[in-house]
């Protein structure tokens, strides 16, 4: 059984705009310490759907299952709820600046993540627990830094500080959305490998929410593509790289700044998302996609099994067989992202 | 953070000083001056008389000399002689100061914690019932004259009670705490609520727009994902940093009422610095009215050095500067 399995999700939110329906059926599954990528631009629902899962889209109209240790999270009493946050489950955001409270000691922090689940535990006992903690995610003389306050640390440290946090009741589950985005290039490896090492030694599952795919392809197992509020394709992350089916996903591998497009040239996709309200019918990526046709717009395609591709699916008319497809790329357009994406 | 305070002290010594010489050109040199002297001695007074008086007043000096006269005696405390009964201006203001801390005492808890209590609420109920409520009345009070809502409290409260023979409350007066605490509450109630209810309501909105904003912060978030109970991850996590705005204003209402509970204490007749400012600039004594400003300015100096040391304290990102 999956660690978590997320049935048919939906999140909506009444805003002044009207309905905005954030997320539109996503189903996904995260297997015991396997780490899931989930990636998408900005707004295609990445971090709605895991805070709905657990409780913390608040004001939103979430229905579906999540199903978390065999439990359903979504029909959970709010105090159920709380006993998985931060025991079952760790967090971590995008911003580790704004993070953690400016006004506590980092210390103070960590100490009150260990004891809000187990107040047996004695505050000298859990301090140095967190001290612990700090030298394992790899912060130096933390008997000295455990006293000190967010705003004395660096970026990278205080990120590392947020995964001790996270880390500190050793969860089953670590949702990492966006952790190295605000960060510069060689913090950011660190801690990618700082996670990758936390996950061997802990066994601990990871979701890794990005719109980095150089991100996946350092720590996913599997993908989600995630697209306007729906899944576009997913796979094991080798299928994802080397045998893409969606066109959406052949933009994000365009648009990959660090693979093997000749001297810096970066394609991004053309246009915008559409808006989340009143979503079109048909495909959702029609408007952007340069393979759509009239049959596109008419209704939205399901997402189906690759064939000869366990647990690859896509969910676009294209043909599925792979000779074909690749006979439609070359057909129509240059083939300078098949290259890009074989040399990496 | 001693530098930090040293500045701060450095800045409000500053202000005083400039306290002082406006002051000193608006009642020494401006209009009015000239005058003083004249209508101390009465309107049938000789000119020799009023010569007299300007002459012991040293208002026929020079400015630099009545200016130089002027610190040298407040350096010592000494903040003259009322024009009128020879008495020395500090006894007077020394009379004026227990009553009206005696009002800010009881007043500002008042406000503060309807305010942040009410402010509170409607940051996590926002749009309903309740904070809708509290908003209109908020706004209903906020716009309320002080001198209405007093006489209105008068109304109620003291004559509605006493003539159905409930005297639960004195109309005016003022019974000194170590005289008899239980009479100095009592009279203390009305003038309280009068000026705790004007002032809840920038409470209240201060306290609602700072909560909605720390309660969407990152680190509201953080305290959530770690499986804290709702109630710590509001008065632990986000009531601590909403509150650094709240006590800024807090600080500096308290210190600027000490000049400025005026119209409260000329509503419920009670003689302390806000009342004794009003007879003296009927009875033009000008002495007091500047040993009250003096007073009321130094208040307000201290209250805003006292917030900074506060938040200094409250905030650990401002120490290191
Ligand atoms: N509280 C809310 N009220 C209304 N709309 C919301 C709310 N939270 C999110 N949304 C909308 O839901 C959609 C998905 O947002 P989400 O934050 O999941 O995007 P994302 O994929 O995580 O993007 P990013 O990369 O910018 O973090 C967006 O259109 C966003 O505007
Ligand atoms: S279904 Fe049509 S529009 Fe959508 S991605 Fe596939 S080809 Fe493009
Ligand atoms: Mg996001």
């Amino acid at each position: 059984m999956a660690l978590l399995e997320v049935l048919d999700l939906q999140v909506r939110f009444d805003t002044a705009d009207g309905l905005v329906q954030a997320v539109r059926g996503v189903s996904f599954a995260v297997e015991s310490g396997h780490t899931l990528g989930i990636v998408g631009e900005s707004g295609s629902g990445k971090s709605v759907s895991t805070q709905a899962a657990f409780g913390f889209a608040r004001g939103a109209h979430v229905s579906g299952r999540a199903l978390f240790e065999g439990r359903d999270l979504l029909a959970m009493s709010d105090r159920e709820l709380r006993a998985v946050r931060g025991a079952r489950v760790g967090m971590i955001f995008q911003d580790p600046l704004t993070s953690l409270h400016p006004m506590y000691r980092v210390g103070w922090q960590i100490v009150e993540a260990i004891r809000a689940h187990d107040r047996s535990v004695t505050k000298r006992a859990a301090r140095s627990r967190a001290i612990e903690l700090m030298a394992r995610v790899g912060i130096p003389q933390p008997e000295r830094r455990v006293d000190d306050y967010p705003h004395q640390f660096s970026g990278g440290m205080r990120q590392r500080v947020m995964i001790a946090m996270a880390m500190a009741l050793t969860p089953s589950l670590l949702i990492a959305d966006e952790p190295t985005t605000a960060l510069d290039p060689t913090v950011q490896a660190q801690i990618l490998e700082l996670l990758r090492e936390l996950k061997e030694d802990f066994g601990t599952a990871i979701i890794m929410i990005t719109h980095d795919l150089g991100v996946i392809a350092e720590i996913a197992d599997d993908v989600v593509v995630l697209y306007a509020g729906k899944i576009m394709e997913e796979a094991a992350v080798r299928d994802l790289f080397y045998h893409y089916h969606h066109p959406y996903t052949e933009g994000l591998m365009a648009s990959l700044p660090s693979t093997g497009v000749r001297r810096g040239e970066l394609v991004p996709i053309d246009g915008q998302p559409p808006s989340p309200i009143d979503p079109l019918p048909g495909c959702p990526f029609a408007p952007r996609c340069r393979y759509a046709t009239a049959e596109c717009t008419i209704e939205a395609p399901q997402l189906l099994e690759i064939p000869g591709e366990p647990r690859h699916r896509s969910a676009c008319v294209l043909p599925r067989e792979r000779a074909a497809r690749q006979a439609l790329r070359e057909t129509r357009f240059a083939p300078a992202t098949r290259d890009m994406v074989l040399d990496r | 953070m001693l530098t930090f305070l040293a500045r701060r002290l450095a800045l409000g010594i500053l202000v005083m000083w400039l306290v002082t010489v406006i002051v000193f050109i608006i009642f020494y040199i401006g209009p009015g001056s000239a005058d003083v002297a004249r209508a101390l001695a009465g309107r049938d007074a000789p000119p020799s008389t009023v010569a007299l008086i300007a002459r012991r007043l040293l208002l026929d000096r020079p400015w630099y000399v009545q200016y130089g006269h002027f610190i040298w005696e407040l350096l010592h405390g000494n903040l003259g002689f009322d024009y009128y009964h020879d008495e020395p201006v500090t006894t007077i203001v020394a009379q004026g100061i227990p009553i009206t801390l005696s009002l800010i005492v009881g007043a500002a808890p008042i406000w503060l914690l309807i305010g942040v209590l009410t402010g509170m609420y409607s940051a996590r109920h926002p749009r309903s019932f309740l904070d809708r409520s509290f908003t209109t009345f908020a706004l209903a009070f906020y716009s309320t004259p002080t001198f209405v809502l007093g006489v209105l409290l008068i109304l109620l409260l003291y004559y509605q009670l006493t003539i159905h023979g409930i005297a639960l409350f004195p109309g005016s007066g003022f019974t000194p705490l170590t005289q008899n605490p239980f009479e100095w509450f009592r009279g203390l109630v009305l003038p309280w609520l009068t000026l705790a209810l004007v002032a809840a309501a920038t409470y209240t909105r201060l306290t609602r727009s700072s909560m909605l904003d720390v309660l969407g912060e990152d680190y509201v978030r953080t305290a959530r994902a770690k499986g804290l109970s709702e109630r710590r991850v509001v008065w632990r996590h986000a009531l601590r940093a909403a509150l650094t705005p709240i006590l800024t204003q807090f600080g500096i209402d308290v210190g600027t009422l000490v000049g400025g509970t005026v119209i409260t204490e000329q509503v419920f007749g009670l003689p302390g610095l806000g009342w004794t400012a009003v007879h003296s600039i009927e009875q033009q004594d000008l002495p007091v009215i500047i040993g009250i400003v003096i007073v009321a300015s130094a208040a307000v100096v201290v209250a805003n050095i006292v917030v900074d040391a506060l938040y200094a304290f409250v905030d650990p990102r401002v120490r290191l500067h």
